[in-house]
């Protein structure tokens, strides 16, 4: 009795000892894990900050006069008051910024328009059909893809030049209706080569032409993507520089990024540097406005165009 | 019509595209480039003297030298940030959508001229870096007037728009199995060695695609530093591709900026190359992608 009570005591000894281990290496486990989990939230928030704070800067620097823009790192201003943009809006120029923000649209519109209409067709074409020479022209395709545009910007200037468009719009939207820039056709076609084909097929054997097809049963599943596309392309082609830096010349023509870049330069001596800072806050709005509208459309365009590349 | 030529019709418009506003560009700068074609007159065959012109000149030798640093400096540091950042974002995380938000706003903004306006307020010698470096004792900074310094402005501008190659970062390692990581956590695997036995080799794909398209698009970089720092202090910031457009755009020497093109070009094109070729020794591609 007496023994077997004692080896079932001497059991249940080490039975406890044995839990008590796993129960602090399961506790310091547990510990290690939330320090682990505080330090990625410390990371992460202190990053965070550093990324948006010259934007909150910029915002805050429009409500300030000169002399707290310099010297406050603080960017709540001290007074909201919105002179900076009534003012700024009218610029030094004959022209206010909303004709420059008339300008912008006047080649962004259709720019996004053509991108989207030429690039779904060309994509439908790689991603649905099979046609004499399909490897090679997809070779090339992609290799587009890479081409440093630096190469090609000479002779382009060269050509509208001799078409006598030089100062017009049409440069800036013209390789969009030609599907131009790959890598809108190549978000759709990764979206495209990723759904499933019977649709399609079943759309055949009720008649379907190769064009309904594209319209009734692509279109309506391609919609996310084609946001995905005007998104991007609305972003870059309103942040574009260089693209009117080479094309514009006259004042009545300049987009806002033009207008921007000169209202900074022509400001020499006692410049309302809020009224500049408020003028860039404007330009940025668009970008702002349509990322918190249309976020998720942001991050599965970018996911797409990268994650099968 | 023949239903083999269908896809043909549809990829059309591209086709057109790529002959007459790619193609023939691409070749046209080529020929330009042995021409003295200044845009009044006619081109005369100067053979490859704008070539040899270029590299016996310093100036241009220096705009090579500073896009390098330039690609250099910001090229890994992007993807290091891009990728850390992304790893921490693949936690389960509350919160993520303000994450993804701060660290991916600059991206979107970041090739506005405002950003650049901002930039240069920033780093003015009384500008608030400078404020900001003054409350941890640190003197202010000529950055604008020292050729390091304004090299580091234009860097730090690049590198603050990591986020679009973290969004990309972050769907692939969404793609990597989670019984992965948690074999990995029994075994006591750390976190930091996870990074780079598990998360590192199964997305070099995606690694090696961010790190073709950076290289490209910092080779070419014009805005950032054409908008904030100019040609800098003794031409520090003087990048490859604002000499082409100074020859091309301000002086109208067309042959001489499309021969520096074709340089930039080859540059790109030969490193592109190589990565390519050494792709097999360290992207590893699962065998169904």
């Amino acid at each position: 009795m007496n023994t077997n009570n004692s080896a079932y005591e001497m059991r249940v000894d080490s039975m406890s000892t044995d839990n008590k281990r796993t129960m602090s290496r399961e506790l310091r486990r547990q510990r290690s894990e939330e320090i682990s989990k505080a330090i990625r939230y410390i990371i992460l928030t202190v990053g965070a900050f550093i990324m948006i704070y010259p934007i909150l800067w910029l915002i805050g620097g429009t409500f300030k006069d000169n002399s707290e823009i310099f010297t406050s790192i603080s960017f709540i201003p001290s007074h909201i008051d919105f002179k900076a943009y009534a003012d700024g809006w009218h610029t030094r120029t004959q022209y206010n910024f909303g004709k420059y923000y008339l300008n912008t649209f006047m080649y962004v519109i259709p720019k996004i328009f053509f991108t989207v209409a030429s690039s779904t067709l060309v994509a439908y074409g790689f991603a649905r059909f099979e046609f004499p020479f399909k490897k090679i022209l997809f070779a090339l395709f992609m290799s587009t893809l890479f081409l440093p545009q630096v190469v090609i910007r000479i002779p382009l200037y060269l050509m509208w030049k001799k078409f006598g468009l030089l100062d017009t719009y049409i440069p800036l939207i013209a390789t969009s209706v030609f599907a131009n820039e790959p890598f809108f056709v190549f978000m759709i076609i990764q979206f495209l080569r990723s759904t499933p084909t019977y649709l399609d097929e079943a759309a055949t054997l009720d008649g379907c032409n190769s064009f309904q097809r594209l319209i009734f049963i692509i279109l309506p599943v391609l919609k996310p993507t084609i946001v995905s596309c005007l998104i991007f392309q609305f972003i870059w082609s309103f942040n574009d520089f260089l693209g009117p830096l080479i094309y514009i010349t006259s004042l009545a023509k300049y987009p806002v990024s033009l207008a921007l870049k000169m209202s900074v330069d022509t400001s020499s001596g006692v410049v309302a540097w809020n009224q500049i800072l408020a003028m860039s806050f404007i330009a940025l709005l668009p970008a702002i406005i349509l990322y918190f509208v249309a976020q998720k459309y942001f991050t599965e365009g970018i996911a797409a165009s990268g994650v099968k590349g | 019509m023949n239903k083999s030529k269908v896809g043909l019709l549809y990829i059309l418009p591209w086709l057109i595209g790529f002959v007459f506003l790619t193609a023939y560009p691409f070749l046209n700068a080529l020929v330009t480039s042995f021409t003295d074609y200044n845009l009044i007159g006619s081109a005369h065959f100067v053979g490859i003297d704008n070539y040899i012109s270029l590299f016996t000149k310093k100036d241009f030798i220096k705009t090579i030298n500073n896009t390098f640093v330039y690609t250099l400096m910001t090229v890994p540091l992007q993807l290091a940030f891009s990728l850390i950042v992304a790893f921490i974002l693949n936690f389960e995380l509350k919160g993520i959508r303000f994450y993804r938000t701060a660290y991916y706003i600059p991206s979107i903004l970041g090739g506005n001229v405002a950003v650049a306006v901002l930039w240069r307020f920033m780093f003015q010698q009384n500008g608030v870096v400078n404020f900001i470096l003054g409350r941890f004792g640190i003197a202010p900074i000529g950055w604008f007037s020292r050729p390091a310094g304004a090299m580091t402005i234009i860097i730090l501008l690049k590198i603050w728009q990591f986020g679009s190659s973290m969004l990309i970062f972050l769907a692939a390692l969404k793609n990597v199995p989670k019984e992965l990581y948690e074999a990995a956590d029994v075994d006591g695997a750390k976190k930091f060695r996870q990074f780079f036995t598990i998360t590192i080799p199964l997305i070099t794909p995606t690694i090696f695609f961010n790190l073709v398209m950076q290289l490209n698009n910092a080779f070419q970089e014009f805005n950032g530093p054409y908008l904030v720092t100019g040609n800098g202090p003794l031409n520090a910031t003087y990048m490859t591709s604002m000499f082409i457009y100074d020859n091309a755009f301000k002086y109208y020497r067309m042959g001489y900026a499309s021969a520096a093109s074709w340089v930039l070009f080859s540059i790109i094109v030969v490193i592109t190359l190589v990565l390519f070729y050494t792709q097999d020794k360290w992207v590893f591609y699962s065998d169904e992608g």
